[in-house]
């Protein structure tokens, strides 16, 4: 059994993760919480998003954190014309044709990607990559622990855009009762192509957070969305908290059983947790009963 | 006849191949109560649809306000101030009581927001004992209450009401009719959809009967309590 020295950096590694899972999670459970399609573009978005910071920084020597104020807007403009212009249209409101569609839609982005791209794999500099913050004894590396704290943020703005404003309520309304919210004037394909670009702004924060840490390359989403689906499932379908939880909870199940499985079983453990929680939660942790 | 509100002429309409309306003609004054009577299927709910543009209008007019409103999306025909308070409800179970209010006034009414929440609450007072709680946990009447309640909020000129007393005990569809009474009594312009047809009637200034898609009957509610083919039909009674 190895001691709480080992043990406390890898869960905290294991947290920090986990909030960047938690956050392409959120985007996720978003879309399929007021859409009701599964995004399965959404890996090869992320993916943009990160090519997105990397060029920033490497052409324009902007900063990853910087790029913050420019990512999440471009991926939510290109979110919300994915679903006004293609998604929405080519779906003709039926549910397995929107999933051929994202799903096509991932295919042609991650092999544009890889045209544009070539298939290296890249990383970026920055002067705090190597930096590490002490944390109850346990050394983390600073981006890191920015990007937790930033995916928290970025749940709790969301958080309020879905409480405290109309759109947010909207977005809410039009999830469970299309006619009501049509009757009280509410766009509906607006208010769709607004949740996919919230959805997608996600992943354009999540690359901000996670290139500093992490490296970019054109199959680098395929991980990540699979984790997140998980994520997903585990946490109750569209709910929030679940997404939030599911996505830290996660991230600690693949440290502890990487430390004590080693490395390359390390997401055994995440599909084995996955499947006793099915067989006694299938709704999920948070999920509502249908 | 006073200023006329809406106007409805040769209105045609359905579904697909289906045409479910063929030629109504129907008209509402400022300040009336109007029902509009029949059984299940005859094309009530289809006609308030086209009304407020949830159903495409194959042919005929629609004039509210003195404007032809039959090629308008649902959300301009809601700036008018024609509202439609749907057959079945249509609240959001997940929203509070509160969040389904505040959307009433999604486009219009914005403005007095606050004002008209305390207006509705006043007229439905069972409403602000469960302001915070999920739509979705209301009672059937509740529900209706709300639902009534969210269209107020945008500022009505008039107002549909899609069988509102549809699933209700007997002891509230009395109620319901009277709050619909009161409202009127504040001036509101009200469309009532109804297969109730005596308890319409108390109520209603005027009243139209459809059949198969047409009016077949219309004149004031006394006129029409008098008609043989009315009471023989609808009213069980000769």
């Amino acid at each position: 059994m190895p001691d709480l020295a080992i043990i406390i950096p890898s869960v905290l590694n294991g947290l920090t993760t986990g909030a960047l899972y938690a956050l392409v999670a959120l985007g996720l459970t978003l879309i399929y919480g007021v859409l009701h399609i599964i995004n399965f573009a959404h890996g090869a978005l992320l993916m943009l998003g990160l090519y997105a910071v990397y060029y920033l920084n490497t052409r324009f020597g902007l900063d990853p954190y910087v790029c913050l104020l420019i990512v999440p807007p471009a991926m939510f403009a290109l979110g919300y014309a994915l679903q006004r212009g293609i998604i929405g249209r080519a779906g003709h409101g039926r549910d397995e044709n929107i999933l051929l569609v994202t799903l096509g839609l991932s295919i042609v982005i991650e092999n544009l990607a890889l045209f544009f791209f070539k298939s290296d794999t890249r990383i970026i500099d920055t002067p705090y990559s190597f930096e590490v913050v002490q944390i109850i004894g346990a050394f983390v590396p600073e981006p890191k622990v920015f990007a937790f704290i930033g995916a928290f943020v970025t749940a709790g703005l969301l958080w309020a855009l879905m409480s405290f404003t109309d759109l947010g309520r909207a977005i809410r309304a039009l999830a469970k009762e299309r006619k009501g919210a049509t009757l009280v004037g509410i766009n509906a394909d607006h208010v769709y192509a607004m949740s996919f670009g919230l959805g997608i702004a996600c992943l354009g924060v999540a690359a901000c957070l996670l290139l500093p840490s992490y490296y970019v390359s054109p199959q680098v989403g395929q991980g990540f969305v699979l984790i997140a689906f998980t994520i997903v499932v585990l946490g109750g379908m569209g709910s929030f908290v679940g997404a939030l939880i599911g996505g830290l909870f996660i991230g600690v199940v693949e440290a502890l059983s990487g430390l004590f499985l080693g490395e390359s079983l390390g997401q055994i453990g995440i599909f084995a947790i996955f499947i006793v929680v099915l067989i006694f939660r299938p709704t999920g942790l948070l999920g509502h009963k249908v | 006849m006073s200023d006329t509100l809406l106007e409805i002429s040769g209105l045609r309409g359905g579904y697909g191949a289906v045409e479910v309306l063929r030629g109504v003609d129907l008209d509402i004054a400022s300040g009336e109560i109007v029902a509009l009577l029949g059984s299940n299927g005859v094309g009530k709910t289809t006609l308030s649809s086209i009304l407020t543009g949830l159903v495409s209008c194959w042919g005929g007019a629609i004039r509210f306000k003195g404007r032809e409103i039959q090629k308008l999306s649902p959300r301009a025909i809601i700036d008018m101030g024609l509202i439609h308070v749907p057959e079945g409800r249509h609240i959001f179970p997940n929203l509070s009581v509160r969040e389904n209010l505040e959307l009433g006034s999604y486009r219009r009414g914005r403005a007095n927001r606050a004002k008209n929440m305390e207006h509705v609450v006043s007229v439905f007072p069972r409403l602000s004992e469960r302001f915070d709680q999920k739509a979705g946990t209301l009672s059937g009447g509740e529900q209706q209450m709300l639902a009534i309640g969210r269209g107020m909020m945008a500022e009505p000129e008039l107002l549909i009401l899609d069988e509102p007393s549809i699933g209700l005990s007997p002891l509230l569809v009395e109620e319901m009719f009277e709050l619909i009474t009161t409202l009127n009594g504040e001036g509101l312009t009200i469309l009532l959809v109804e297969q109730n047809v005596l308890q319409s009637m108390e109520i209603a200034n005027r009243a139209f009967v459809m059949e198969n898609g047409a009016i077949t009957l219309s004149g004031t509610s006394a006129e029409l309590m008098d008609d043989p083919e009315l009471q023989r039909s609808y009213l069980g009674l000769v």
